[in-house]
């Protein structure tokens, strides 16, 4: 063997552990994940673990209901606001926006999916929280509030803007930009040619974005609306700033609860034995969902990437 | 033969390119005519006039007229939509839009609020038989219209224009990306279709424009050269650069 | 016509919603650039460049220094892990593994390992790095935002790399060049602006990150850079800083999320702007 293919090997072995690496990363996760959570699961029971709404420290019983509801009822809430929104912003630029404008503006939204989730939290909380106590709390209780059955549902109860609702907005801020990028990259991918088409049989433009191009990109769409997901039962910092992180029943949107990352945010550094165990389940679960979000994701934006 | 559009003094401007210079001729009612020229010469800037395609992007300017019954299409109180219904335009590339053949031949109709099932699938059978592509289709008329060959997909939009009923159809080199035998089907489609629409057509093939068309405008650098029969044109033509052009000495 | 003026004023609502949706996302963009700048700047003092923390009651003193220098000192530390192997292990999948089974599962957990939660991280380096040592250490919060950064930057490399054109390599093994040498002097530098903006953009990711630093380095008042104790940090002094009940505390999480912010956000715009160069030129 030359010294030019020793060299050649031996940078051809570092690579390839570097590459490994990451394998051997997510599989140690995975792994270390499981056994730090197995002492609760085992105590509580996998089922009875998931279903049980009960946070007691004293006793030591804990149980995974409401992290995990409120996880995935602050994200669902996030994305009902956000997808129009980003779709909006999509059909604007792809649609209307001056060519000229269209990368800037672009390149400023983009921006906003950049800022650190700490500023997010910490604008959530000074800013954002108080502004939907004072103005959209009141209407949604004098609106939807007023309603049989669910009314109570969207009535405030406890004072303060740091609730469910507000997680949810600050959320949906954050994932506008992410859809938005996907939704805007897939509707460049339109063909000039098809929407033409649509045109020249007398569409408006309203009726072509709706019944051309949203057919269109739907499956690239839906991987994008489903990576934002991902991200919003992932995010940390924002949510644990205004979602109040309070273990009680959730009496309306405007009630602080729980969500996974905000729990493991407050509780962690002070938690031991079973607690810290539950918590290690809780940051299993996070993993295990946003995996099959991932797959899920990248099943329909066709192996293509479409990160920002 | 009567005139169905006029087009005079017609002049295009992209910002400040100007991509016609004064066009005028006449577009005979239920005959073909076929725009000639090499790449550039402002054909396709042409037909896309008739339908006010050039409206959908910013800074595109129109001067001059294009008659029809008397009234100007290019002035502003026309409604553009309903211009663009009366005037089918078929593309390069077959333009199947995502969904079932059913329901692309049925995208116009819709538009225009046709909701009735029975009045849709009257018209769409209707529609895809006038296209000769009813036989292949009509067993799977709710399967995605992308699974079609492309000349079955070209027949597909060509009955999807039909479907709204257009006095004119626009055909912007609709054959060029086919193959031979699909070419031929549309070709002789087009000749079937005249007896009921007036159909406009940019060819790069001059073989086409001679077979198909009864009259033929050639361009060159945005002006037109010389606009006769098809006959006059390919056999006697006034002009020089006609008679280069279409004997292949030019262009 | 009824029918088509219902329509044009269906396309006029639908439009105008869209233009109001961009609007307000940049709206939004302004308005939390704008508070973080005003009550950032408003509270923004030399001294906290050049103080250590000081209790909440001492008025005009205390600052961060040693927080600053400690996220700085993590993020440089999990780059230079992270940045080096990212770039190898995107070199490896694209150079040597094209169209092996077992590369294209390394590229697709990678996209999948960008977004684990970076909390899930952290509980995951406290697990192996934490708990074992026996407390809070820089190690452990480097490690978490390394991990972070790796398959970043590996898939970055692997598309940058990707879109190498496989002739530009073949003229360089016609000219009898070994493959490693080929990969560092043609396909690397080829690559390059790529490779540059991808490495700040992900470095500009974890130097705004908190969450996988709450469980490992933690945070410490001391003015102290050694990476087997709690090591000092920026976004976490403004977590706590900012949930305190203190006003002179919040004034002082609102002017490091203001230079947090702007150090961020310039990183961003520098790695767009190299990428934007090279496209021109």
């Amino acid at each position: 063997m030359t010294s030019g293919q020793t060299k050649n090997l031996i940078f051809k072995i570092v690579a390839g552990m570097a590459a490994a690496s990451v394998l051997a990363i997510v599989a140690a996760m995975a792994a270390t994940l499981y056994v730090q959570s197995r002492p609760a699961l085992t105590r509580f029971g996998f089922v009875n673990f998931l279903t049980s709404t009960s946070w007691n420290y004293g006793q030591e019983v804990f149980g995974a209901a409401r992290p995990l509801f409120g996880t995935f009822a602050s994200a669902l809430l996030a994305l009902i606001v956000a997808v129009p929104a980003a779709l909006g912003i999509a059909v604007f630029l792809t649609e209307i926006c001056p060519s000229k404008l269209r990368g800037v503006i672009a390149a400023a939204l983009e921006l906003l999916a950049a800022i650190p989730s700490i500023i997010y939290g910490m604008w959530g909380l000074f800013i954002l929280a108080p502004a939907l106590e004072k103005f959209v709390q009141p209407l949604v209780g004098e609106t939807l509030g007023r309603l049989p059955l669910i009314g109570s549902f969207f009535q405030t109860k406890l004072a303060g803007g740091v609730n469910l609702f507000t997680a949810s907005m600050i959320l949906a801020i954050m994932i506008v930009p992410f859809i938005s990028g996907i939704a805007r990259e897939a509707m460049a991918q339109v063909p000039p040619m098809l929407k033409e088409s649509s045109y020249a049989l007398g569409a408006t433009r309203w009726e072509t974005v709706r019944r051309v191009v949203v057919p269109y990109v739907k499956t690239a769409l839906a991987g994008g609306i489903v990576m934002a997901m991902g991200r919003a039962l992932g995010e940390t910092m924002a949510v644990a700033y205004v979602i109040g992180n309070r273990h009680a029943p959730l009496e309306s949107i405007f009630s602080p609860y729980v969500t996974i990352t905000s729990v493991m945010a407050n509780e962690f550094n002070e938690a031991g034995g079973l607690q810290l165990s539950a918590l290690f389940s809780l940051a299993f679960f996070l993993f295990a969902a946003n995996f099959l979000a991932l797959t899920l994701a990248k099943r329909l934006l066709g192996g293509k990437k479409w990160t920002i | 033969m009567e005139d169905l559009l006029e087009v005079k003094n017609l002049s295009f401007f992209y910002g400040a390119d100007q991509a016609l210079k004064d066009v005028t001729l006449p577009i005979r009612k239920n005959s073909i005519t076929s725009l000639i020229g090499p790449s550039g010469c402002g054909k396709t800037t042409l037909l896309r006039c008739f339908n006010r395609m050039h409206d959908l992007y910013p800074k595109n300017r129109y001067a001059g007229e294009i008659l029809m019954a008397g009234r100007n299409i290019l002035s502003d109180g026309v409604d553009v939509l309903k211009l663009r219904n009366a005037m089918g335009m078929v593309f390069q590339k077959p333009t199947p839009f995502p969904m079932s053949v059913f329901d692309n031949v049925a995208y116009g109709l819709r538009l225009k609020s046709v909701r009735n099932m029975s009045a849709l699938r009257e018209k769409v059978e209707k529609a895809l038989r006038q296209a000769a592509v009813w036989d292949e289709v009509k067993d799977r008329l709710h399967r995605n219209a992308a699974g079609l060959s492309g000349g079955q997909q070209q027949r597909l939009v060509i009955a999807r224009t039909l479907a709204v009923e257009p006095k004119v159809i626009l055909f912007d080199e609709s054959t060029s990306a086919l193959d031979p035998i699909s070419a031929k089907k549309i070709e002789e489609l087009m000749a079937e279709l005249k007896k009921e629409v007036t159909i406009v057509a940019v060819t790069h093939n001059m073989q086409q424009a001679a077979r198909i068309s009864d009259y033929t405008a050639l361009m060159y650098l945005g002006s037109l050269v010389e606009f006769d029969e098809t006959g006059v044109i390919f056999t006697k033509p006034k002009h020089k650069m006609t008679e280069d052009y279409v004997t292949g000495r030019f262009g | 016509m009824d029918h088509l003026k219902s329509r044009k004023l269906k396309n006029l609502v639908a439009m105008t919603l869209a233009t109001l949706c961009a609007a307000a996302g940049l709206a939004l963009l302004f308005v939390i650039l704008y508070d973080v700048l005003v009550e950032g700047l408003g509270a923004l003092k030399l001294r906290l460049f050049t103080q250590d923390p000081a209790p909440p009651n001492l008025a005009d003193a205390g600052g961060l220094r040693g927080a600053f220098l400690g996220q700085g000192l993590l993020t440089l530390v999990a780059a230079a892990v992270g940045v080096p192997a990212g770039v190898m292990g995107g070199t490896f999948l694209a150079e040597y593994g094209r169209n092996s089974r077992i590369c294209r599962l390394i590229s697709a957990l990678s996209d999948m390992a960008v977004s684990i939660p970076s909390i899930v991280i952290g509980a995951f380096a406290y697990a192996v790095l934490v708990k074992p040592m026996g407390g809070f250490n820089g190690w452990a919060g480097a490690a978490a935002l390394a991990i972070i950064i790796l398959p970043i930057i590996l898939r970055t490399t692997e598309e940058m790399l990707n879109i190498v054109p496989w002739e530009l390599r073949e003229a360089a093994f016609a000219l009898g060049a070994p493959q490693h040498k080929v990969i560092i002097g043609i396909v690397w530098r080829s690559a390059k602006s790529g490779l540059f903006t991808g490495a700040l953009l992900a470095i500009a990711r974890v130097a705004g990150e908190t969450a996988p630093l709450l469980f490992t380095s933690f945070n410490s008042n001391f003015f102290k850079l050694n990476l087997s104790e709690a090591v000092p940090s920026i976004t976490v002094s403004i977590y706590q800083y900012a949930a305190s009940p203190y006003e002179s505390w919040t004034e002082m999480a609102w002017a490091a999320a203001f230079v947090v912010t702007v150090f961020v956000l310039l990183l961003n715009l520098v790695g767009r702007a190299a990428l934007k160069f090279k496209k021109v030129g």
